[in-house]
C-alpha cells in the first residue's frame, strides 16, 4: 500500500471530503497552498488572526447550512476563542432544544517534542472532554488520520481534531478508497496477555517499541489505541484489562484531571473490570508542569518508551493486597 | 438628534410596528411578574424602554434575513415574528418551549424565522452572527445578518474582530449596538473612552451612525439603507441606536439599580410606545378604537401564551441527556 505521512492523510481526508460536499469551506490564519490551489480563496479562507471571531463565524455559518473548517493550528491558539468553543460551540444544540445542527471541525495540532517551550506544547485534550458537547479524537497513524477526520466533516456536531505535532512528518499505509473510521471504536494495536497499555498518539509508538524489547523477556503487552477520546470505546479497555489483569496509562499530558485519569476511572469503577485487575493501575504521563524550553528540561517532563517499560515492570512485579 | 420624518410605511405597517412594541413590553411585563410569582425561574431581563430599536431594525429585514441577540432577547425574537407561545413556554420551563425547557429567557432561538438566539454571554453572539453573514454571502441570494449586541458588548474582543472580518469581506452585516448606557451595573461614562461606540466605525472603513434609538421610525431609516448597502455588496453598517432600559439589570425584587433617578426619569420621559402613539395619532392614523383594539388583540395572545404555557408539560426528567450530540 503507497504511504503518506500523517499530515499528507489529513490533506487528502480534506480534499477528498470538500470535493464531495460543495458546503465545506476552510478558514485559518495560513491558507494552505496544495488546497488553495484546487478550492480556491473562497472556500479555503485566509483570514486575521482572530480565532474568536473563526470560532464563532464557524458556528453560525454551520447552523445556516454549511460544514465549515477552523483550523487553529496550533492548539493553545485557540485559548482566545474559549467562550465561542466552551460556551457556544459545545452547547448551542442543546441549549437551543436540538433545533439545529451545527457540524464544524476544529483542527489543533498538540504535544511536545518540538523544543518550543510552554504555551507551543501543549496537550489540553482533557479539558475539552470536561466540556459536553464536543467530541474530539487523536489519531496515531496516518490510516488513522484520514479515516477519523472524513468522519468528523461528515458528523453533525462540533469535533475537535487534535493532532501530534511528533507524528505530522511520520509515515505509514494509507489506502487511496474513501474510508471512514467510527467514533468511539478503539484500535488494539498489539494484542497481548500479560498487561494492558492504554496510549495516544505518538505514546503509540513507544509503547509499541517497548512492547518490543519486553517481549524478548517473555512478556505479552496489550496496547490499546482508544483514538476518540469522546466518544470514548469503555467497553474495548475494560474487555482488554479484564483479559490481562493490569493496566498501563501512557499519555503525553499530565495525570491531573486528564485522559488518563479517566481512564483508571472508569476501569476501577466497574465491577468485573476491578475484580480482574491483579495489580494497581499505573499513569506514565507527563510530569505537571508547563513544558520547559531546554532539551535536556523538555526530556525530562515527557514520558517515553523507557517510561512506558519502566511502568508495564512495576503493575508487572505490583499485587493486590491478599490482606482480608 | 432631531426626530425623524415618517418613513414611505404604510399606516398597517406603521400600526404594525406599534402592535410589535406594544406585543414587547405586555409580554415582559406579564414575564416579570410571573418571575417574581415563582413560575418563571432563574433571571429575566427586560427589554422595556428599548422596544424601538428591535422593531424600527427587523421591519427592514425580511423573513429569509438572519438575527443574534443578547442576554435581553425577548424583543428580538418578537421583532422577528417568534410564536408567544412557545416564548411563554420555554421561560416556564416546558416540553413544548423553543428549548424544550433547556433553555429558558436567555437562550431563546428559533432558527425557522432567522433568530440565532439569545445569548448569555456579553458579546457572545457577535461572531456567530458574523458567520451566517458570510453564510448569506456564500448563498449569494441577497440575505443580510444583523448582531443586535450592547454597549457592554462593544468593548469585548469578539467586537473588534468581528467588525474587521466584516469590514474586510463585505459582509451583508448591520451591527446594532443598543447603547442604552449601562452594562450590568457600570455606566457607559466609567468604562467607554468615547461616548458613541458608532465613532469606531472609521477603523474599519464602514460607515458608523447615531441614531435615536428610541425614535422607531429613525432606527428603521437608518437600517432600511444599511440593509440596501448590505443586499448590493456594500458591506456591514455599524448602526448605534441610544435608548435606555427602563429596569433594573434584571427582575429580581430588591436588585440595586445603581443609576442616577433623574437620568431613569428623563429617558422615561422618552418612551418609545409613547412617542410613536403620539405620532401616529397625529398624523390620523390612530384613534383610542384603533389602540384598545391593538391592546385587546395582544392581551389575548399573551394569555392564550400563559394558557399554553401553564397546559403544557414539563420535560421528564431523562430528557435532561437528550440532544447533547445530534445524531
Amino acid at each position: 500500500m503507497r504511504e503518506l505521512t500523517y499530515n499528507e492523510a489529513a490533506l487528502e481526508a480534506i480534499a477528498e471530503e470538500m470535493r464531495r460536499d460543495p458546503k465545506i469551506f476552510y478558514m485559518s490564519t495560513d491558507a494552505l497552498p496544495p488546497l488553495l490551489k484546487e478550492f480556491g480563496p473562497q472556500r479555503i479562507r485566509a483570514t486575521p488572526i482572530t480565532e474568536a471571531a473563526l470560532t464563532g463565524m464557524a458556528i453560525g455559518a454551520a447552523g445556516c447550512g454549511f460544514r465549515p473548517i477552523v483550523d487553529w493550528r496550533q492548539v493553545t491558539f485557540c485559548f482566545v476563542a474559549m467562550d465561542q468553543i466552551v460556551n457556544q460551540a459545545a452547547k448551542i444544540h442543546y441549549m437551543f432544544g436540538g433545533q439545529v445542527n451545527f457540524p464544524i471541525l476544529y483542527r489543533a495540532a498538540v504535544g511536545g517534542g518540538g523544543l518550543v517551550a510552554a504555551q507551543h506544547s501543549q496537550s489540553p485534550y482533557s479539558m475539552f472532554m470536561n466540556v459536553a458537547g464536543l467530541k474530539m479524537f487523536l489519531p496515531s497513524t496516518p490510516h488513522d488520520m484520514k479515516g477519523l477526520l472524513k468522519t468528523a466533516i461528515r458528523d453533525n456536531n462540533p469535533v475537535i481534531s487534535f493532532e501530534s505535532s511528533r507524528l505530522m512528518a511520520r509515515k505509514g499505509p494509507v489506502p487511496e478508497d474513501d474510508y471512514t473510521i467510527p467514533f468511539g471504536v478503539a484500535d488494539i494495536k498489539r494484542e497481548g496477555d500479560d498487561v494492558t497499555v492504554v496510549a495516544l498518539a505518538w505514546l503509540v509508538h513507544e509503547a509499541l517499541a517497548a512492547a518490543e524489547e519486553l517481549a524478548k523477556e517473555g512478556v505479552s503487552v496489550e496496547i490499546v489505541d482508544p483514538r476518540t477520546l469522546v466518544p470514548l470505546d469503555t467497553e474495548t479497555i475494560r474487555n482488554s484489562v479484564q483479559k490481562t489483569g493490569r493496566l498501563v496509562i501512557a499519555d503525553e499530558a499530565g495525570p491531573t484531571a486528564g485522559f488518563s485519569a479517566e481512564v483508571a476511572a472508569l476501569v476501577t469503577e466497574d465491577a468485573a473490570t476491578f475484580a480482574a485487575l491483579k495489580a494497581p493501575v499505573k499513569r506514565v504521563c507527563a510530569l505537571q508542569v508547563p513544558i520547559p524550553y531546554s532539551p535536556v528540561l523538555e526530556n525530562h517532563v515527557f514520558p517515553d518508551r523507557g517510561r512506558i517499560t519502566a511502568g508495564i515492570r512495576e503493575v508487572l512485579r505490583g499485587r493486590r493486597s491478599e490482606a482480608a | 438628534m432631531p426626530t425623524s420624518l415618517s418613513p414611505n410605511l404604510a399606516p398597517d405597517k406603521q400600526r404594525e410596528m406599534l402592535r410589535q412594541m406594544l406585543t414587547i413590553r405586555r409580554f415582559e411585563e406579564r414575564a416579570s411578574a410571573d418571575y417574581n410569582a415563582g413560575k418563571i425561574y432563574g433571571v429575566v431581563h427586560c427589554y422595556i424602554g428599548e422596544e424601538a430599536t428591535a422593531v424600527g431594525v427587523c421591519t427592514a429585514l425580511g423573513r429569509g434575513d438572519r438575527i443574534i441577540s443578547t442576554h435581553r432577547g425577548h424583543g428580538h425574537c418578537i421583532a422577528k415574528g417568534a410564536d408567544l407561545n412557545r416564548m411563554m413556554a420555554e421561560l416556564y420551563g416546558r416540553q413544548t418551549g423553543y428549548c424544550k425547557g433547556k433553555g429558558g429567557s436567555m437562550h431563546i432561538a428559533d432558527f425557522g424565522i432567522g433568530m440565532l438566539g439569545a445569548n448569555g454571554i456579553v458579546a457572545g453572539g457577535i461572531s456567530i452572527i458574523t458567520g451566517a453573514g458570510l453564510a448569506a454571502q456564500m448563498e449569494g441570494k441577497g440575505g443580510v445578518a444583523v448582531s443586535f449586541f450592547g454597549d457592554g458588548a462593544s468593548n469585548a474582543g469578539p467586537f473588534h474582530e468581528c467588525l474587521n472580518i466584516a469590514a474586510t469581506w463585505k459582509l451583508p452585516m448591520l451591527y446594532v449596538c443598543e447603547n442604552n448606557l449601562h452594562a450590568a451595573q457600570t455606566s457607559a461614562a466609567q468604562t467607554h473612552a468615547l461616548p458613541d461606540v458608532a465613532g469606531r466605525a472609521a477603523g474599519y472603513g464602514i460607515p458608523g451612525i447615531v441614531v435615536d434609538g428610541n425614535d422607531v421610525f429613525a432606527v428603521y431609516q437608518a437600517a432600511n439603507a444599511a440593509v440596501d448597502r448590505a443586499r448590493s455588496g456594500g458591506g456591514p453598517t455599524l448602526i448605534e441606536c441610544k435608548t435606555y432600559r427602563q429596569r433594573a439589570h434584571t427582575e429580581r425584587k430588591g436588585q440595586a439599580d445603581p443609576r442616577d433617578k433623574a437620568e431613569v426619569d428623563a429617558w422615561m420621559r422618552k418612551d418609545p410606545i409613547a412617542l410613536l402613539e403620539r405620532r401616529l395619532r397625529e398624523q390620523g392614523e390612530l384613534d383610542d378604537a384603533g389602540l384598545q383594539s391593538i391592546e385587546g388583540d395582544i392581551m389575548a395572545a399573551l394569555e392564550a401564551a400563559i394558557a399554553f404555557a401553564e397546559a403544557s408539560p414539563f420535560p421528564l426528567p431523562e430528557h435532561a441527556t437528550d440532544d447533547v450530540f445530534s445524531a
